[in-house]
Formats: structure tokens, C-alpha cells, sequence
């Protein structure tokens, strides 16, 4: 069952575009993350879905209600804000209730509620005291709860974490998920940061100048990006990019020709200048290299160790290549290391429409 | 070695580095600290002896010597008994016109200010960058040349001559630099929190009252001070609007100063002068941490 419904939504700043057009579908039930680097429309597509902008044309239907010129207390959405937004003059039980006596609820019920979001969240112990007097965490956890208390169809999230520091962040990030395993309700998250969108989502939509450049499941994006932009802004380290043409059953760049063995067109394989790309923990060095449709011998020139594991870069075709290795190898600049791939896990690009083929 | 040298060894740079108190810096520094202050405490020290002395001692002429014999006359005759025109019951009329003038003016001005901040910079509406262009051009009027007409529209609609009337040219009168200060306050607070208030269903007075209002203590101290000390010290529109009856203190002040008959008692001029300075200087040395605290928050946007 559909959740939120934005249909043609289109807004516009005076001469300026934001929003193109834009259609989504959200179940119910669905986490969904709007991903995208600054300016893309994600968080703007999130103001607009909360109320707080008006928008300049299309619909917004909540719960299967057409929420368009509804204000946003009426729209049965809980928002939280990448700054907290508490109200520093209030206690936490004052800002979680604060929407409750706007609404005025009775005493009892609002206790009520109150005690539970407290309970869900672990934050009774801080009930009294004022947002100033809490830690950053314990600050987006009463953000949470006063979405948490107002028992909304919709959570919107709008950079929660992005405050935080990377240990807290990992924390809270376990956290949000955890939560929305048990209160089962619609979210859209909203987040810069891919490891955030990969291992909360059930889908992710990716956004660039306004428009929604791919919506799909986690492993999908990662493993069939549809076009150019999407493989390069998911995976970290980035994919790396071969620029030539497809020539019969390979791919002519540089003066090496990659196979194309294995590889899933969407359509008819055409012929013509594309992008090859492919990820650096999909190209194999050592030993199992040698049985892949691709291999070859290569030096080694720069290594970066980051523990778990470790990044080499070597030139292949001409230009620098990144690929990922076991933590523990041992190797230096200057060695000789076979690499290869396997070409159905690559992706390739047309050139001019940067669309997957 | 460095490690040969035994710890506490002053030849050896470890720890804080050692500051003598008498450098030629020190010297230099606290020097003219100190000269300045003293070139702007002076006059107040002379105010303050020369009330202390008697007629008689004035008349010696040393004018920085302390009082030989303090008396406290002049500042009981400064008070309560000093005549201006018919009256002679001292600035104490003065003091409670003057009491009577500036708390209504500073609540009035700081109430419709505050709400006017609050809506121009948060619920933006068409033209309000305009409205509040034209209010702020306002503050640029020399107002000198509204006297007039002010004083025609104040007997036309019969307030000329009351403390209303004068009430209400102060609170106008400080609305384009209130609002401006009250809108960059609010502007400095994160959108965030507004938009919070929203989704938990706040309206336009209840994020005013329930959010806003509560944060805004230091900027409503820096409007309070600038508001009494602006209005407390007025003395043009004092003297035009009102009657000799209605005076706030310094337009009483000026007449007893100023009185061309008999003796000039310089003590009681020093001392009625320092009366009517006083109310300015307790509201800031009471608010003055929040003034400064007040100036910079609205300044910094965070």
C-alpha cells in the first residue's frame, strides 16, 4: 500500500528550478533514502514533503490523503532536523510534548506517550533536564522522540547524523534501524553519505539537479548502476573509469582491448564510444586472477593500508587504477602483481548519454 | 645531553614560559590604560567633590581638591527643593515624569519591535524585504524635521501636551533600530528550530511566545538599555510635547542649570546633574554583561 505519493511536484525559487516533475512512489512500511551531494534537491524534496515549503506544482498525497495545501502539523509527519532543533528553553519532556499540548491532548495521554518514546529511546533518566545539558547523541535521540511521540504515519529524517562524530554515527545509525524494525513505520531519510543510505535503505534514490537519477534496492544500485553518475557516487573507493569504444566483442582503450565476456547488456550491445567501469574490490590480484576472463601483470605504485584491507594503484591501459586487497598482503610499491576481473561485474556507460548499456 | 641537565634547570626552556611582571610592554600597556582612564573619570571625580563641597569652598577655586567639609545640602536642594519656573519642589517631578515617560515608551517600543522582528524574519511575506527597507530608512530621517508635523498630528488627534502624546513619538521613534535589531536576532537563530515548531503544530504567537520569546532575553536587554538610556536622556522631545507641569527630568534639569537669576550653585548644578545621569549608569552596570553578551549574539550568526 502506497505511503506518500509525490506526484509532477515541481518547485521553483523565482527564474530557478529545484524540482523538476519529480514522481515517487513510497510503500508503506519502506524505508527509503534520498541520496545526493549538496544542492541536489534531496533535502528541499524533504521540506516539501514535510509542508514547509510550498510547492509550485504537483501533488502530495500521506496515508492517502492529498496533503498538498495541508499545513505540517495536519499531515501526520514527525520530522528530524541535522541541528536537533530542540528548543533550548524547555526541558526534554517539554519539547517532547510540545506538539501534544499544541494539539491539545490530555494530561494523561500526553504522560503517556511521553513515558513510552522515553522507554523506547532510553532517555528517561533525562527527562528533566534541559536540551543544554545533553550530549550531542542524547540530543538526537530527543529529536527522535519528538517525532517518536506524536505516533505519525511518516518519519521524515533530514541529515540526522551528520553532527554527530563517525563513532556516534555508527551508533545511532544501528539505532535508527533498529528502531524502524519495530515501529515498522514509513521513513525517508535524507543523507550525503552512502554508507548511511547502503545499510539503512530498503530503497535509495539517488538525486542530481532535482531529478531522481536511479530509485532501487541497495545491492541494485551498487551492482547495476543505470548511469554514470550513480556508479561514480556509489562505492568508496570509487569505481574506476576506462574511457574508449566498444569494438565487437571487447573494449578497445588505451591499446588494450578489455573482453566483454559475461557482461549482462540491457540492450542490444551497439558499437561506439563508451565508459568501462569497474569497482576496485571486484579486480582480483594474485593467484586468482589467473583463471578470470581478464588477466594481466602489472606494477604496483602507490599502496594506501587501511587495516581491514588495503589500496593499490597500478597503471592499466594507460590510466592509474585502484584496486583492493586483503589487508594482511604484503606488498610494496614496485612490485609485480597479476590482477584481473571478471567483465559481468563491470559496468559500461554510453558516452554521450552516460546511460548504462 | 638533554637528559644530563637536571629538570628545574631555568636554563633549560620547559613548561610555561616565564613572563616578568615589569617589561617594557607591561609598562607601556597598563600606562595608558591607565592615563586614559584617568582622562575620562576626571570629569565625573570633579562633579562628584564639587557637589560634596559647600558655596564658600567653590569659591576658593580649587576645583580638584577633595571637600575639606562634606556636606550633602546640594544634593537634598537638587532633589526637593530647587525651583524651575513656579515650582520648587526640586528634579524629584522631574524624576517621576521622566519614571512615567520612559516605562510604558521602552514596553510599548520593545513589545511591538520584538513582533515585528519575529515576523519579518521568519514568516517572510511578499514585499517585506520592502516594508522593512522603508522602516529601516527611517532611522536615516534626521528628526528634526518631523517635529512639526508631529506636533500637528498630536493636537489634531488631542494628545499634544500629555504624556501619552510623548509616549507614543518615543515608541515610534525607536522602531527601526529595535525591529533591525530584533530581526537579526531571529534571523541568527537556526531555521530549523522554526520549522520544528511548525511540525509540531505552532502557530504564528505560539512559536513567538513558546519559542522564540524565551531565547531572546539578551537581545530584549540590549533593546531595554538603549531604550531608557535613549529615552531617559531625551530632551528635545520632552520639552516640545509636553508642559512645565509634565517635564521629564532632563528638560528640569536644563531649567535649573540654566536659570539666569541669582547665584549659580555649582554644587547643586553638579549634583542635580549627577541625579538625573544616575538612572542610565544603574541600568548598566546592572544589564551590562547581557548588553555586550546581547550585541554579540545577534552579531554572529550560528
Amino acid at each position: 500500500m502506497t505511503s506518500v505519493l509525490v506526484k509532477d511536484l515541481t518547485l521553483k525559487f523565482g527564474a530557478l528550478t529545484v524540482l523538476n516533475t519529480l514522481n515517487l512512489d513510497i510503500a508503506e512500511g519502506e524505508f527509503l533514502v534520498l541520496l545526493g551531494a549538496s544542492g541536489c534537491g534531496k533535502s528541499t524534496l524533504l521540506n516539501c514533503i514535510a509542508g514547509l515549503l510550498d510547492v509550485s506544482a504537483g501533488e502530495i498525497h500521506i496515508a492517502g490523503r492529498n496533503v498538498t495545501w495541508a499545513e505540517p502539523s495536519e499531515r501526520g509527519i514527525g520530522m528530524v532536523f541535522q541541528s536537533y532543533a530542540l528548543y533550548p528553553q524547555m526541558t526534554v519532556e517539554g519539547n517532547l510534548s510540545f506538539g501534544l499540548r499544541n494539539a491539545r491532548m490530555p494530561k494523561d495521554e500526553i504522560a503517556k506517550r511521553v513515558a513510552r518514546a522515553a522507554e523506547v529511546l532510553q532517555i528517561g533518566p533525562l527527562l528533566k533536564r534541559k536540551p543544554g545539558a545533553l550530549s550531542g547523541g542524547q540530543r538526537q535521540r530527543v529529536a527522535i522522540g519528538r517525532a517518536l511521540v506524536r505516533d505519525v504515519d511518516v518519519f521524515l529524517f533530514d541529515e540526522p547524523l551528520s553532527n554527530l562524530d563517525a563513532k556516534l554515527r555508527a551508533d545511532l545509525r544501528v539505532e535508527i534501524k533498529r528502531l524502524h524494525h519495530r515501529l515498522k513505520n514509513t521513513m525517508i531519510y535524507v543523507t550525503h553519505d552512502q554508507i548511511e543510505a547502503m545499510t539503512l535503505a530498503d530503497r535509495i534514490a539517488i538525486m542530481k539537479g532535482g531529478v531522481i537519477q536511479q530509485l532501487d534496492s541497495p545491492t541494485e544500485i551498487y551492482n547495476r548502476p543505470q548511469n554514470k553518475y550513480v556508479a561514480g557516487f556509489i562505492g568508496s573507493p570509487e569505481i574506476n573509469f576506462f574511457d574508449g569504444a566498444l569494438a565487437g566483442d571487447g573494449f578497445a582503450t588505451g591499446g588494450t582491448l578489455l573482453p566483454l565476456t559475461n557482461y549482462a547488456f540491457q540492450g542490444a550491445p551497439g558499437a561506439g564510444p563508451a565508459w568501462y567501469g569497474i569497482r576496485p574490490e571486484h579486480i582480483l590480484s594474485g593467484e586468482v586472477a589467473r583463471g578470470l576472463p581478464f588477466a594481466t601483470e602489472v606494477e604496483i605504485e602507490i599502496v594506501e593500508p587501511m587495516g581491514s584491507d588495503t589500496l593499490a594503484w597500478a597503471t592499466l591501459a594507460g590510466i592509474p587504477v585502484r584496486f583492493r586487497m586483503d589487508g594482511q598482503a604484503r606488498v610494496q610499491s614496485g612490485d609485480r602483481l597479476l590482477i584481473g576481473f571478471d567483465p559481468a561485474r563491470a559496468s559500461l556507460f554510453d558516452k554521450t548519454t552516460e546511460k548504462r548499456l | 645531553m638533554a637528559s644530563a641537565i637536571p629538570p628545574g634547570d631555568p636554563a633549560v626552556p620547559q613548561g610555561p614560559r616565564p613572563r616578568r611582571a615589569f617589561s617594557a610592554r607591561n609598562i607601556t600597556l597598563y600606562g595608558a590604560l591607565v592615563l586614559i582612564a584617568a582622562y575620562y573619570a576626571l570629569p565625573l571625580y570633579v562633579m562628584i567633590v564639587t557637589s560634596l563641597k559647600t558655596m564658600p569652598e567653590i569659591r576658593l577655586g580649587n576645583i580638584f581638591s577633595p571637600p575639606v567639609q562634606i556636606t550633602f545640602q546640594p544634593w537634598i536642594k537638587a532633589w526637593a527643593e530647587a525651583c524651575t519656573g513656579l515650582n520648587c519642589d526640586g528634579l524629584s517631578r522631574g524624576f517621576w515624569n521622566s519614571v512615567r515617560i520612559t516605562v510604558p515608551s521602552v514596553a510599548i517600543s520593545i513589545a511591538i519591535a520584538s513582533i515585528n522582528g519575529y515576523a519579518l524574519s521568519l514568516w517572510r511575506f511578499r514585499g517585506s524585504e520592502m516594508f522593512f527597507g522603508i522602516l529601516v530608512f527611517g532611522a536615516f530621517i534626521p528628526y528634526q524635521v518631523l517635529i512639526y508635523p508631529i506636533v500637528i498630528l498630536l493636537r489634531d488627534i488631542g494628545l499634544y501636551g500629555t504624556l501619552w502624546g510623548l509616549i507614543i513619538v518615543h515608541s515610534i521613534f525607536g522602531m527601526p533600530i529595535l525591529t533591525l535589531l530584533f530581526r537579526n536576532y531571529f534571523g541568527s537563530i537556526p531555521e530549523e528550530l522554526f520549522k520544528a515548531a511548525r511540525v509540531d503544530g505552532a502557530g504564528f504567537w505560539g512559536i513567538f511566545f513558546r519559542v522564540m520569546l524565551p531565547m531572546s532575553l539578551p537581545i530584549v536587554v540590549v533593546a531595554m538599555i538603549l531604550q531608557v538610556t535613549g529615552i531617559w536622556n531625551d530632551f528635545l522631545f520632552g520639552v516640545i510635547y509636553t508642559k512645565p507641569d509634565l517635564y521629564p527630568m532632563t528638560v528640569q534639569l536644563n531649567n535649573i542649570v540654566n536659570s539666569v537669576q541669582g547665584v549659580k550653585e555649582y554644587n547643586v548644578n553638579m549634583a542635580a546633574t549627577l541625579l538625573t545621569g544616575l538612572v542610565p549608569l544603574i541600568v548598566y552596570f546592572v544589564s551590562g554583561k547581557l548588553f555586550v553578551r546581547g550585541i554579540a549574539a545577534g552579531a554572529v550568526k550560528g
